[in-house]
């Protein structure tokens, strides 16, 4: 990411990338009006949420939030209460099962790989959604699965046990199996987590680079910080409604931190970047070294 | 930090590349993992020398080549078609079936425990039959509908039980085990309560038997099991994605709850039909679809594997059953249950050992 700065998303312009400075973004996945809950216990209420199309849009809140749950009800793994979740206009609900899952590819947070299944094996069934009734194999198929591989890094894995692989090499084999199912749209809930610092950096860079490449990639984060430095939209949530959503440099600051994690913080620019860095201050911290003012 | 960011793997981390994948066949767009295929013509060819030897064994013996005489050929002969071909194919085909009913319930549940014989499906499936014997007229034809509505009234019955606060395969197999003891008892009860004769024929059938079995009864239920295995085939790579885990099967395109429903009737309607023709043949079920899932080494429980080897093992059991006490012919289900018994043992102190 550091190579170039001029191209970064955040880089001062105030707008996801690729969009004129004063265009509103242009939207297709949407949220209205809507009310989660899990069994007895409500998890949002009346939530309306744009996911700017082309960027790459975090989330991030505390612990219980809601922000995974509002993914899934992006997916449709979860069905709403009351109110919309819409694709193109059309409710996600109302469309067939495989033609959503040619538009949005999911990752959940602890995805199950059947017992003894090799790498390749588990990229392939990402073509599940374009396979037809018989599930015959296409020369086209092999070659998303094969590019979904290189893309992801995965290629000299191919022939590996899932289960023999690390807990980062695994996460990369994953994002290749949501990969080859070639979606304009991928969202995953916090694909981060179980990873070392390395891995982590890894997979948000590769994350950027699809977004680079067109997709729309929307991510739940639980690293402030990392969601600033990576995403063209933040979108904040506490106790199941949207506090803050906007390009990081213009809606984080340390009131804003208060509000969403209960935590008193220096906003300083990751001097990488220069997106917001969140540095928290404790009781009986004495700030040292007073930054900068960013601007 | 740019090359680290760049390529995941430096190369001096690299593993050396070994190719130790599986190797594949292809032919178009049909693509096979080559242990699968071996293992299937093994079981294939198994199946038919099995098969054969069913023709020829009886009371008199008949040398291959009569009987090829007899299949292929001028002759004919009425022990060897209308008796010992029927009984032979019914073993097949019916062994597919419990095979696959099997196979859809461990993946269903994903508990190898969860075949429908263990969970009281075939338990439910023999009282719809007994009840068309006693109180309705007992043809053929009442007696499939009555097991088919026993098979899905204690689905339905399992499922209201244990669906309470999510799906869970492991409550469901617990509910459906006591579910089965108090089918059984019920089982019971009707054949005490009803006449002699009818509870006589009732008792010879409720181990589960193919004694007796003729083209006449078998029209209907190999017509029933073509349509539905039929279904099945139409659905295998759906059934394969939800090896996945719900999120994922849903999220590549699986119509979870529309799939699971079409498993579920799929299942009980083979297992039912097999039960009106011959009674409730007990742990073909259970033990065919982890013999053939280990067999293929798969990740799952894949149907094919769970098919051929149920068809082996159920024509295997038959000879058994003829060829143990002959001239008296046992019912297979005391051959199956004594063959399952064992394996049900070895895989209940594997599961307690891990658990």
């Amino acid at each position: 990411m550091t190579a170039h700065p001029d191209t970064h998303p955040n880089a001062r312009t105030g707008t996801p990338a690729d969009a004129r400075p004063d265009a509103p973004p242009n939207v297709r996945l949407a949220a209205r009006d809507l009310t989660l809950r899990y069994g007895d216990r409500v998890v949002s209420t009346r939530l309306t949420l744009d996911i700017p199309d082309g960027a790459f849009t975090a989330v991030v809140g505390p612990n219980g939030c809601g922000k995974s749950t509002l993914l899934r009800a992006f997916v449709r793994l979860l069905r709403p209460d009351s109110g919309h979740v819409g694709f193109d206009g059309r409710e996600v609900g109302d469309y067939p099962a495989k033609a959503l899952a040619r538009l949005l590819g999911f990752l959940p947070q602890d995805p199950l790989a059947p017992e003894d299944i090799r790498v390749r094996q588990l990229v392939r069934r990402g073509r599940f959604p374009h396979r037809s009734l018989l599930g015959l194999w296409s020369p086209a198929d092999e070659e998303a699965v094969e590019e979904a591989m290189a893309a992801a890094g995965v290629e000299d894995l191919a022939d590996r046990p899932v289960q023999e692989l690390s807990g980062g090499q695994r996460q990369r084999v994953w994002v290749a199996m949501v990969l080859a199912q070639r979606t304009p749209y991928l969202l995953l809930d916090e694909p981060t987590s179980f990873l070392d610092i390395t891995h982590q950096y890894q997979l948000l860079a590769l994350l950027s680079k699809l977004r680079d490449q067109g997709r729309t990639v929307i991510a739940v984060l639980h690293d402030i910080n990392q969601a600033c430095r990576f995403a063209d939209h933040l979108v904040a949530v506490r106790e199941g409604r949207v506090v803050a959503e906007g390009v990081p440099a213009d809606i984080v600051d340390a009131a804003l931190i208060k509000d969403v994690f209960d935590l008193p913080s220096l906003i300083v620019p990751d001097p990488v970047t220069g997106t917001p860095m969140v540095v928290p201050t404790l009781q009986g911290d004495r700030v040292e070294h007073p930054p900068p003012l960013p601007g | 930090m740019t090359d680290l960011l760049e390529r995941p793997d430096t190369p001096s981390a690299r593993a050396p590349r070994v190719r130790r994948g599986p190797r594949e066949l292809r032919v178009g767009g049909l693509r096979a993992e080559l242990r699968v295929v071996v293992l299937t013509v093994v079981l294939v060819v198994l199946v038919l020398g099995l098969a054969l030897v069913g023709l020829c064994f009886g009371s008199s013996w008949a040398t291959p080549r009569e009987v090829f005489a007899v299949l292929f050929g001028p002759e004919y002969s009425v022990v060897i078609v209308e008796w010992r071909l029927a009984r032979v194919t019914a073993a097949l085909v019916f062994g597919a079936a419990l095979g696959v009913a099997g196979a859809i319930f461990q993946n269903l549940t994903r508990n190898p425990m969860g075949s429908p014989d263990v969970i009281g499906l075939d338990t439910g499936s023999y009282t719809g039959a007994l009840f068309a014997i006693t109180v309705l007229a007992g043809t053929s034809g009442q007696r499939a509908l009555a097991s088919v509505v026993g098979g899905l009234a204690v689905a339905a019955a399992i499922h209201l039980l244990s669906s309470k606060g999510g799906f869970s395969g492991l409550r469901l197999v617990v509910i459906g085990i006591g579910v089965n003891a108090m089918m059984t008892a019920i089982n019971s009860w009707i054949v005490l309560r009803a006449e002699l004769e009818v509870a006589i024929a009732a008792v010879g059938w409720s181990a589960g038997s193919l004694n007796g079995v003729g083209w006449h009864h078998l029209w209907l239920p190999f017509s029933v099991i073509a349509v539905l295995l039929g279904l099945l085939v139409m659905r295998a790579h759906a059934v394969h994605q939800t090896s996945f885990g719900d999120a994922i099967a849903v999220t590549t395109g699986v119509s979870l709850n529309r799939l699971r429903l079409l498993m579920v009737l799929i299942g009980v309607g083979c297992t039912a039909t097999v039960t009106a023709v011959a009674g409730p043949i007990a742990f073909i079920a259970l033990a065919a679809p982890q013999i053939g899932r280990r067999l293929a080494g798969a990740s799952g429980v894949p149907l094919l594997p769970a098919a051929l080897t149920g068809a082996v093992l159920l024509l295997g059991a038959d000879l058994i059953a003829q060829a143990l006490l002959a001239p008296v012919a046992l019912p297979v289900g005391v051959v199956s249950t004594a063959i399952g018994g064992c394996y049900l043992i070895w895989l209940l102190t594997r599961e307690v050992r891990r658990a």
